[in-house]
């Protein structure tokens, strides 16, 4: 008698369409994914324990490098056209505002932002640059800046970021909040990359205890 | 299914050709389904940690009259002073003449000081941090302390101009400690 014959499976199992997946997923991560600009002003910041993400839009930004140079980065066109303008109007520059509007970031004295423009963008890099001159409190150009910014706003009020180096020493922050100070700036947030909240700390027991952080 | 058929339509040759070898197409797409779950986990990891925080801060409007200033009770107030190469100094209630409560601390241990000014001052909201960053110190000593008011919820402190006094001790004391170190 011949027993009845089990159909052999094969236990291969096709992958074809797990690789469509993962493919997929992978080219959709990579379109999705900003690249961080190849930064002109190398900066390494701090890290801190606040969990809020720094915002992305309608922000004025500060940076301080690690040699204390300051530099002013804005991020919408409309504003900046506008500043370019008013700076022009006020100051007698005679810049080109196109190439105003187009530049990613302010990194000269009032008198030598014309030359500043005219240079071409890969050359604009932040250890050649001078910076806005901060450190004489006497004339503290970021003050200027800063004025013109709330004017160009009209009373809405973007996101004040403060970017600092490590290695930056505090007389050039303090001349960047006293700037922001003189102009009424009194709430501005401080960029910096995360880091967990050490173990057994005031702030980690309410955390543990479910407590909301007032940020 | 990536497979091709290559049998050639099923009709039979002549019993003098030779069959020719069939060879599968079919490809292992298991290594191909791996490497892209690993660049997956990749992408993922790398989009998450670039992401930056901010810490907020803000600034108290500079009172010109004596009396519009905030007052804090002198038991309840902890100075820390910051210093060169991220020295801390710290000193409880008022500064004496002779500097003897002027104290030398450093950030792994200003936690400590803090936890235990905070345990001892009677009531919470007379406990009021000072701080005051010289010229000597980076950003990043300022955010560091800041962060520890955070860490250990210190809800009043203040970030205020150093006086020539501190100075003149921060100063001193950098140098002694520089000393000390070679």
């Amino acid at each position: 008698m011949g027993r009845a014959k089990l159909p052999r499976k094969s236990t291969s199992i096709d992958m074809t369409a797990m690789c469509d997946v993962a493919f997929l997923l992978l080219s959709f991560f990579i379109l999705t994914t900003k690249f961080k600009p190849s930064e002109a002003i190398a900066v390494t910041i701090p890290k801190s324990v606040a969990a809020k993400v720094a915002p992305s839009k309608d922000f004025v930004q500060v940076i301080i490098d690690k040699d204390g140079k300051v530099f002013l980065e804005i991020e919408d066109e409309s504003i900046k056209e506008t500043l370019g303008n008013a700076l022009n109007n006020t100051k007698n520059l005679g810049m080109d505002v196109k190439a105003f509007k187009k530049a990613l970031f302010y990194g000269a004295p009032f008198g030598n932002l014309r030359a500043f423009l005219e240079l071409p963008e890969d050359q604009r890099k932040g250890n050649l640059l001078p910076g806005i001159p901060v450190q004489d409190t006497a004339h503290n150009e970021l003050t200027d800046w800063m004025a013109q910014v709330l004017s160009a706003y009209q009373g809405k009020k973007p996101f004040f970021l403060l970017k600092g180096d490590n290695l930056a020493k505090f007389p050039a922050f303090k001349a960047v909040i006293t700037a922001f100070k003189k102009n009424d700036i009194l709430k501005f947030q401080m960029v910096t990359s995360p880091e967990g909240v050490p173990v057994g700390t005031d702030l980690w027991k309410k955390a543990q205890s479910g407590e909301k952080r007032d940020e | 299914m990536a497979e091709m058929d290559t049998s050639g339509g099923g009709h039979k040759k002549g019993p003098g050709v030779k069959k020719s070898k069939k060879l599968s197409t079919r490809v292992d797409l298991t290594p191909m389904v791996d490497l892209g779950f690993l660049l997956i986990t990749f992408f993922i990891f790398t989009t998450t940690m670039s992401q930056a925080t901010a810490m907020k801060l803000i600034l108290p409007k500079d009172a010109d009259k004596p009396e519009d200033q905030n007052k804090a009770k002198q038991s309840g107030v902890i100075t820390i002073l910051l210093g060169k190469d991220n020295h801390v100094f710290y000193y409880e209630g008022e500064l004496d003449n002779t500097a003897s409560n002027f104290k030398s601390s450093s950030f792994h241990d200003i936690r400590e000081v803090l936890i235990n000014k905070k345990n001892s001052v009677k009531e919470l909201k007379d406990f009021v941090v000072i701080l005051k960053p010289s010229d000597f110190c980076t950003y990043r000593n300022v955010v560091d302390i800041l962060d520890e008011m955070t860490i250990n919820v210190c809800t009043r402190y203040a970030l205020v101009d150093i006086s020539d006094v501190e100075t003149q001790l921060v100063k001193k004391s950098d140098e002694m400690a520089a000393a000390q170190g070679n």
